[in-house]
């Protein structure tokens, strides 16, 4: 008896701390955490079914993608697969989307995606596309902010390392790509040692097309055999003008670690990309042979074509005099930015311990004086007290990229030292400096590239976690930390991780893109040659030893989900449209020995894997998207026969041909 | 501009693929020969739905369309457009001659009210959730009714092609 009272007072102690729990906690945690007072955590609380504030478009690295987080919560939404094979999608498994990866080089199924980019209208990030570079194989692509898919990618000739890349100019004039390693142009055989001089670097300006987005080279500047880092536009009085970071002006081909580090300072390439815009539409510049693929996505077909290109208009800087100049900046600079007024053009010298802010008015000055310091192939350099407006002394080891607030601030990450670091533009003054956990890359202020930035948060991106979070290994999840900086202190919020290597990054505010968002694909709209648009329609065709199935899926059953007089040696394709024309139906099919793909599609779209059979039986196929209470109903069956086998080809849907009981 | 070679490569085969189907309505009648011998058991007719409640034919459902009262003579033109809608749209879980994944549409009109039956095709998430009759029809199916995306223009042109059945 006395037991039975003690076991219901501990159930009753046990309730009510329990119950007690459930309110404090959040309390309770933060007093035990410091600095993180309860207040900073409500600020990155997004509650269940509330949306987050801002998108930010994190790129994966080596991962070849393109992430999609909400801020302030840093909660995953999305891998958009751009670079790389996605077996979650069927990206690039798939008939449909396999060309998007092809090149000059043939299919590549893992890239390496560098620095997205947000399309601008007036200055202002517009929500339409994300451009997004590859490194390795040198390619730009374009990914749709309606579909979040991969809309196009082009490659880029002459170029390797596509480093400098994916910028975009005020009102989306151009994207550029330019190139981080130099190297022959044209390819040919010769020797490694020959490099100075005669190697180049290829700074390629992509023409977009203001209403669908599709790009073309326009030309491509032929530049001395520096690497070439990162890039900004011009922009408000510096619109077009675009500054490329270079490193390597020594042109060494071996031991850069130390060999590129001999010059106190290299430069910055300032490029008047406008007036080299008119000497070509006056015919100037001359076209090579070149060969490049231009993979472009069709909405209605939902499909891909690849397009392997011929040549390209290439500019050598000599024939346009007044266009290009270097300006010199502290030791082999990384993030070369502009700030959103357009007049100061900041180097952040990895090697240096000092940040160079160069003036645009300033340069536009020392031009029309010729105030130079000599030329280095023909490219004036432009005298450092001429174009310097001045020097941030001692702000921390290793600066690589700098972003800005709207009252005058500039954002540097450090990676060295592990801290971003707030300082005042005109005063050339430190507010502020904070720890990072650890090694930042690069940081992102939502609008970031732009006349305006968003200026609430700031998300840095670091290439070391270590002891953050729970170990998995080896290798551990690379991570963001988001800031808040709207005060005077910049004020650290929330880790989280990142997939890849987060190389970069663009932010843009919630309600540009959201209310646009493509929710189904119209049935009427589809013209994918193998599209049924009702189960009617569906059927089985052999032609040869191809077998044909025009497929559909709805709730939840596929059409026709039985099939005979499929043989051993055919090449069975699965045309499949899915029939639902509401939010968040997709459904997905997998056939057991397919080696090509899975697939999952979207309302009201088409897409095909293929099949070949390779034993006699009867194989089944199923639904993988868990698409309502009978998901687990939607498979069929195909007969397959020994090769040669007279069993006539049926396709039946509950025992009815479909389309013939109606 | 400049010189394109142009090699389509996913549309090779989808091109190659386009052709069959000009020629695909006589194949496909072909091989459904072959199927209809080998299925025998025809189907049992449709039965009507549970006998109507009194009530039912007045209640309107929840959704954008309000009570209204059908003209007495059927719109053939818009009966017909209504069938096109519903063959593109709906057969993939209604047939008129038999319960499919849901009911046959086949004397609908009778049995439901003119405004619960086009609330129930443009409104379906929430018919059957708070519905009284959508609810034991969800209960019956287990199938969810699917929200096509029709405009109330075109479920309405629906409405008047199950007038014909
Ligand atoms: C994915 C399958 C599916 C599709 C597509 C579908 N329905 Fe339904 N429908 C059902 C099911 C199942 C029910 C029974 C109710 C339930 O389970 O929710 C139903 C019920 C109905 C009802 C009520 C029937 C009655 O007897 O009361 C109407 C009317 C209706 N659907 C019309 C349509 C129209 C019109 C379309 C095309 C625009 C359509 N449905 C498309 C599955 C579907
Ligand atoms: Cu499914």
């Amino acid at each position: 008896m006395k037991q039975l009272i003690n076991y219901f007072m501990v159930l009753a102690v046990i309730g009510f701390l329990a119950s007690c729990n459930q309110a404090p906690t959040k309390k309770s945690t933060s007093s035990k955490s410091g600095a993180l007072s309860g207040s900073v955590a409500e600020r990155v609380y997004v509650a269940p079914g509330e949306h987050d504030s801002h998108y930010a478009f994190i790129s994966g690295g080596f991962s070849g993608q393109l992430s999609v987080y909400g801020l302030p919560s840093g909660r995953l939404f999305r891998v958009v697969p751009v670079f790389s094979q996605d077996p979650e999608k069927g990206y690039g498994y798939n008939q449909e989307t396999k060309p998007m990866l092809m090149t000059s080089h043939g299919f590549v199924p893992w890239g390496d995606s560098h620095h997205p980019d947000i399309s601008q209208t007036n200055g202002t990030v517009d929500g339409r596309w994300v451009f997004i570079n590859e490194n390795n194989t040198p390619r730009i692509a374009r990914v749709s902010l309606k579909t979040f898919e991969t809309e196009e990618i082009i490659e880029i000739p002459n170029s390797a390392g596509n480093h400098s890349s994916s910028f975009v100019t005020e009102n989306t004039e151009y994207v550029v790509a330019g190139t981080r390693f130099a190297v022959p142009f044209p390819q040919r055989d010769m020797s490694i040692k020959d490099m100075k001089g005669n190697f180049k670097g290829a700074l390629t300006f992509l023409k977009v097309d203001p209403t669908t987005g599709h790009m073309s080279i326009a030309f491509q500047i032929k530049m001395p055999g520096f690497n070439y880092d990162l890039a900004h536009p011009g922009r408000g009085k510096s619109h077009g003008w675009f500054f490329f970071s270079t490193y390597n002006t020594e042109e060494a081909n071996s031991l850069l670690e130390v060999n590129a580090s001999q010059n106190d300072k290299d430069f910055i390439a300032a490029i008047n990309w406008k007036k080299i815009e008119e000497y070509v539409a006056n015919g100037g510049g001359k076209k090579v042979a070149a060969k490049y693929t231009h993979n472009l996505w069709h909405d209605n077909q939902h499909a891909t074509t690849s397009t392997m290109e011929k040549e390209v208009l290439v500019v050598e800087p000599k024939d346009v005099p007044g266009a290009i100049f270097f300006l010199p900046t502290a030791k082999s600079p990384h993030g070369c930015d502009v700030d959103p007024s357009g007049e100061y053009i900041i180097g952040n010298g990895k090697l240096a311990a000092a940040m160079t802010v160069h003036s645009f008015s300033k340069l536009q000055k020392a031009i029309e004086d010729k105030a130079f310091d000599g030329e280095k192939y023909g490219i004036p350099v432009v005298k450092f007290e001429a174009v310097n407006y001045g020097v941030l002394e001692n702000p921390g080891l290793g600066p690589l990229h700098t972003e800005f607030d709207t009252r005058g601030n500039a954002y540097t990450t450090f990676f060295i030292s592990s801290e971003v670091v707030k300082w005042n533009i005109k005063d050339l003054k430190v507010i502020d400096r904070h720890p990072v956990y650890y090694s930042v890359g690069h940081l992102m202020i939502p609008g970031g590239n732009s006349q305006h930035p968003d200026d609430k948060y700031l998300v840095a991106m670091n290439k070391i976690t270590k002891d953050r979070y729970l170990s998995t290994g080896p290798e551990v999840c690379q991570s963001a930390q988001l800031f808040d900086i709207s005060g005077e202190k910049m004020e650290l919020l929330l880790d989280f991780p990142t997939i890849g290597e987060p190389h970069y990054a663009a932010g843009i505010a919630a309600d540009k893109i959201e209310p646009k968002t493509t929710k189904i694909y119209k049935l009427e709209e589809n013209t994918h040659p193998y599209a049924v648009k009702s189960e009617a329609e569906t059927k089985v065709e052999r032609k040869g030893n191809e077998v044909h199935i025009y497929m559909s899926m709805i709730r939840s059953h596929f059409s026709p989900d039985n099939i005979e007089g499929v043989k051993v040696g055919d090449k069975v394709f699965f045309h499949v449209t899915n029939l639902e024309q509401d939010y968040d139906v997709p459904h997905g099919i997998a056939m057991i020995g397919a080696n090509t793909s899975e697939m999952l599609i979207m309302p009201g779209r088409t897409a095909t894997m293929i099949w070949e059979p390779k034993e006699v039986g009867v194989w089944p196929f199923y639904c993988t998207d868990f698409c309502s209470a009978l998901h687990q109903e939607m498979q069929g069956y195909i007969r397959v026969s020994p090769r040669g086998s007279n069993t006539p080809l049926t396709f039946t849907l509950d025992g009815d041909v479909p389309g013939q009981d109606e | 501009m400049q010189q394109k070679n142009l090699r389509t490569i996913a549309l090779t085969i989808l091109l190659s693929g386009s052709m069959i189907a000009c020629g695909g309505e006589n194949e496909k009648t072909s091989s459904s020969k072959e199927t209809t011998t080998v299925q025998q058991s025809p189907k049992p007719e449709t039965k009507p739905e549970t006998k109507p409640a009194s009530d039912d034919m007045s209640d309107i459902g929840v959704g954008p369309i309000k009570a209204f009262t059908l003209p007495a003579e059927i719109d053939q033109a818009m009966a017909a457009e209504g069938k096109k809608i519903f063959k593109a749209k709906c057969t993939a879980c209604h047939k008129v001659s038999k319960k499919f994944i849901g009911p046959s549409p086949k004397g609908i009109v009778n049995r439901r009210n003119p405004a619960w039956i086009m609330n129930m095709i443009l409104n379906p998430e929430k018919m059957v959730k708070e519905d009284p009759i959508a609810k034991a029809l969800l209960k019956k199916y287990s199938a969810p009714m699917a929200n096509q995306g029709l405009t109330e223009e075109d479920a309405r042109k629906v409405l008047e092609y199950f007038r014909t059945l």
